[in-house]
């Protein structure tokens, strides 16, 4: 039996359809019309405990309406939610007090008190013994290295202390199951390895499972052994993040500086992506021309000063995956 | 730890974050004395031109108007988080993580925030009350005392009962939620005054419906030891108060009703 | 009128985005009912024991009360919302970058943002006591239409100014708020002023003698007392039309002190940089 069971999850939202201009103003105070929106139309998943799972997908595409329904503050139209051998939006109360969340954009701290006040009145609100709530508290405080924080009001922290001090909110009550909305975004780029690390140790170390969405292809790249793209209110693939970048984009780029001038370059297969005075960035299908063969035949030929092989970005990778989605849907 | 602990402890933190700004808080605090203070002059300048009405005098009427305000300004202490739920909870989203906690949400609401600056209305609808006391021979004993904060709890109970209809209002549209000032604030103004002045349909409504008259006007009755103008069994007037006690138990139904469609439609 | 494009803009688009809002209409609509009902019952209580002491006739006050409850959105109860939401969000640092005249470019969306307010729950209230009231043989407690031509006549300015000052009480509350970056202050302080010293809460001659000449010519009198007074001629003549001059004399004061307030809230925004 898996942790987490979604079976044909479906939601589906009514908004009012506003007509332009002030006729439409108007008309809209006696008669509305109304759209139906199907956030998610049919998703399936399930996870075993421990996993670290990544979901990503452009704007819209139904990521924060499955984690709403997960954690139970959405009940679906349609489909099956297992959490824990529980129906998250039929036991609110005893689910949550088994998960915990962290959103990026919202707090759960309060603006005005210390932050060790939040983290007290956290363990009230949760029933945590004292003894275990401290143990538990002073074992994050320290990964995190939280310390000096404490006494500080929540409003004085910055954004990348704020979300350290979040992660111990969501964790005091030793949730078996973690959710993170968007958790690295606005942070700069110490607090977002911070949090990866710290992420990461949770999951490996304390065996907490993870449900992680982001825009961030960095937090995925870091964190994630499992991917999966939501398109549309379905999902789109589902697997290991490396079998995804492999079949979108098997491509693999040659960055060559010279002692001299960049030649001119012709070689089947492979596409010149930029050329400066003394540099080529190449690109090239690994398949047909293997690494070596290609590394070979230019180093015989021309001075190279330096030479190194990389992926595409994982921007790219994703944008190619979501325009080649569009075009099959067209 | 059980509800009502946990509830103190909300109430402890809301005090300890108001602290942080003692003088924004005296200022409201003033600022709400000087609004209440202003309702009673209105009062008072319609019975110096016109002078007592329907068989009651000004110091009668401050009798009705500071029990209510007692009860009302307690309820708006306690209920703030209901006060605001449409607006700092569900349009902000902050309503989520109130579902993300392990306890009823009417709890957790109604700890948010405990008003330090409503205190403001409760010590001008003191004064009134001695005020009353002054114009109005009243016995003060133990019973006429005893009906006066049962009256006041009833009051309480109705107010809060009215804050919570507010915030399920909330559920379907987070427009406009000012439709319920017109149960508190307008509730407030109408019980102020006794009811007989009033139309039947308007009496009827003031009793059975949004039972205002019955922590206000009845109770009050009992305390002047007067009976009934319009007729009301004497037995019944002590009892009223109970009706504020109910109206809050169908609040809590309808709020009940409103958790369960918003977590069908998430608005 | 190339100039006043951008401010005709943004009262558009605040009127349009307004008038969206129906539950509001209604929700509004309904508050006025509820509270104009108690307040006639009141009157018509204090009427019933002792009539002659009365300044104006029980009528005139019951279309007192339902021109007052038709016009409710349209007084100066709190600083505009969304000023408050731009102090927040820091918004407000956006309206430094406009072109524009920053006074006037508020002040048209605050007008754009009462008048839309207004509008839907003035029809209704028209609708309902006006009209519904005497076809359900109520006439008494409906809403006279104004005495007279000239009455009328002289409504029409009456009305805009009324809409001028208050906007203009709204700008200052408005100004508030940006600088001393919090609105419960100023809303919790405006909203008991208003009620008392625009007539709002009672016609401004029913307080006792000795404090009606300073009620009469405070500012706050152009926005109830003054305009309705004129709607049903105990206002006319001379007296109309010095109440006229007290309303636009005082629209030119506030709006004068809001310029000069605003000057000086913007310096200080610019010098802290946000």
């Amino acid at each position: 039996m898996p942790q987490i069971l979604v079976e044909a999850l479906a939601k589906t939202y009514r908004v009012a359809e506003r007509a332009p201009g002030l006729a439409g103003a108007l008309r809209g105070l006696v008669r509305r019309r109304w759209r139906e929106v199907h956030a998610l139309a049919g998703v399936s998943f399930s996870l075993e405990a421990g996993e670290l799972l990544a979901f990503i997908g452009p704007n819209g595409a139904g990521k924060s309406t499955t984690v709403k329904i997960l954690s139970g503050i959405l009940r679906p139209t349609r489909g099956r939610v297992e959490v824990g051998g529980l129906i998250p939006y039929e036991d609110r109360i005893r689910h949550v007090a088994r998960i915990g969340v962290v959103f990026g954009q919202r707090s759960q701290l309060w603006w005005d008190l210390p932050v060790l006040d939040g983290f007290d009145l956290l363990a009230d609100i949760y029933r945590v013994e004292p003894a275990r709530y401290h143990r538990r508290r002073d074992e994050l405080v320290a990964m995190l290295r939280l310390e000096p924080l404490l006494d500080q009001p929540v409003r004085q922290l910055s954004l990348g202390q704020r979300m350290r001090a979040e992660f111990v909110a969501a964790l005091l009550h030793d949730p078996a199951i973690l959710f993170l909305d968007e958790p690295t975004i606005g942070l700069d780029a110490p607090s977002k390895l911070a949090v990866r690390a710290f992420v990461r140790r949770l999951n490996r170390e304390q065996g907490v499972t993870v449900l992680l969405t982001t825009h961030d292809m960095h937090d995925v790249e870091a964190l994630a052994e499992r991917v999966i793209v939501i398109g549309q209110g379905r999902v789109l693939t589902d697997g290991p993040f490396e079998s995804l970048r492999a079949g979108i984009l098997a491509e693999r780029r040659l960055y060559i500086d010279f002692a001299g001038p960049a030649p001119a370059f012709e070689m089947p297969g492979v596409t010149v992506r930029a050329r400066t005075e003394r540099s080529l960035e190449l690109a090239f299908d690994p398949a047909r021309i293997p690494t070596p063969q290609l590394i070979a035949a230019i180093a015989t030929e021309h001075a190279v000063q330096d030479i190194h092989v990389d992926e595409p970005a994982i921007e790219e990778v994703i944008t190619r995956f979501y325009a080649l989605h569009d075009a099959h849907e067209a | 730890m059980n509800a009502l602990a946990l509830y103190g402890r909300y109430v402890a933190t809301s005090l300890r974050a108001q602290a942080q700004y003692p003088a924004a808080t005296l200022m409201l605090t003033a600022g709400h004395c000087a609004a209440t203070a202003i309702e009673i002059l209105g009062v008072f300048a319609l019975f110096d031109r016109f002078g007592p009405v329907g068989g009651w005098s000004f110091g009668e009427v401050a009798l009705f108007y500071a029990l209510v305000n007692i009860a009302f300004s307690i309820a708006d202490l306690l209920g703030r988080g209901f006060d605001v739920f449409g607006t700092d909870f569900v349009r902000t989203g902050a309503f989520d993580r109130v579902l993300l906690r392990p306890r009823a949400a009417a709890l957790q609401l109604a700890g948010y925030e405990v008003r330090l600056s409503r205190l403001g209305r409760l010590l001008q609808a003191f004064a009134v009350l001695i005020l009353a006391s002054h114009l109005v021979p009243i016995d003060w004993d133990i019973a006429t005392a005893v009906i006066a904060a049962w009256a006041v709890a009833g009051g309480v109970a109705l107010f809060v009962g009215l804050l919570i209809l507010q915030a399920t209002l909330a559920f379907w549209t987070v427009e406009s939620l000012e439709i319920v000032n017109v149960l508190t604030y307008g509730g407030v103004q109408a019980a102020q005054y006794p009811l007989n002045i009033y139309a039947a349909w308007f009496r009827h409504l003031l009793t059975f419906g949004v039972p205002l008259a019955c922590v206000a006007y009845y109770p009050v009755l009992a305390i002047l030891k007067r009976p009934d103008p319009l007729g009301a069994p004497d037995w019944f007037l002590p009892l009223a108060p109970l009706a504020g006690f109910v109206f809050l138990a169908v609040s809590f139904l309808a709020w009940r009703i409103g958790m369960a469609r918003y977590a069908s439609t998430g608005s | 009128m190339h100039w006043a494009r951008p401010y005709l803009a943004a009262f558009r688009a605040r009127f349009q985005l307004m008038l969206q809002y129906r539950v509001a209409a209604l929700a509004g609509f309904a508050t006025q009912c509820w509270w104009g009902a108690i307040r006639i019952m009141v009157f018509a209580a204090f009427y019933g024991t002792h009539a002659a002491a009365a300044p104006i006739s029980l009528a005139d006050a019951i279309t007192y009360v339902w021109l007052g409850q038709a016009l409710l959105a349209l007084l100066p109860w709190v600083a505009d919302p969304e000023i408050g939401h731009a102090v927040r969000t820091g918004g407000i640092g956006y309206d430094r970058l406009r072109p524009l005249d920053a006074y006037g470019y508020w002040y048209v969306r605050t007008l754009g943002w009462m008048l839309a307010r207004t509008m839907p729950r003035a029809a209704l209230m028209a609708l309902a006591a006006m009209i519904v009231l005497p076809l359900a043989g109520l006439g008494d407690w409906a809403w006279q239409p104004p005495s007279g031509i000239a009455a009328a006549l002289l409504f029409i300015p009456a009305f805009a100014l009324m809409t001028a000052l208050s906007v203009a009480v709204v700008m200052l509350a408005n100004i508030i708020v940006a600088a001393s970056l919090n609105e419960r202050g100023v809303n919790a302080v405006l909203m008991p002023l208003v009620i008392v010293f625009s007539g709002s809460l009672l016609p401004l001659n029913f307080f006792p003698d000795a404090v009606r000449p300073f009620l009469q010519v405070q500012p706050l009198a152009g926005l109830v007392d003054i305009p309705f007074r004129i709607y049903f001629a105990d206002l006319q003549g001379t007296a109309a039309l010095q109440g006229l001059a007290l309303q636009a004399g005082w629209t030119l004061v506030l709006i004068a002190l809001g310029r000069l307030a605003m000057d000086r809230v913007m310096h200080r925004l610019e010098m802290q940089g946000g």
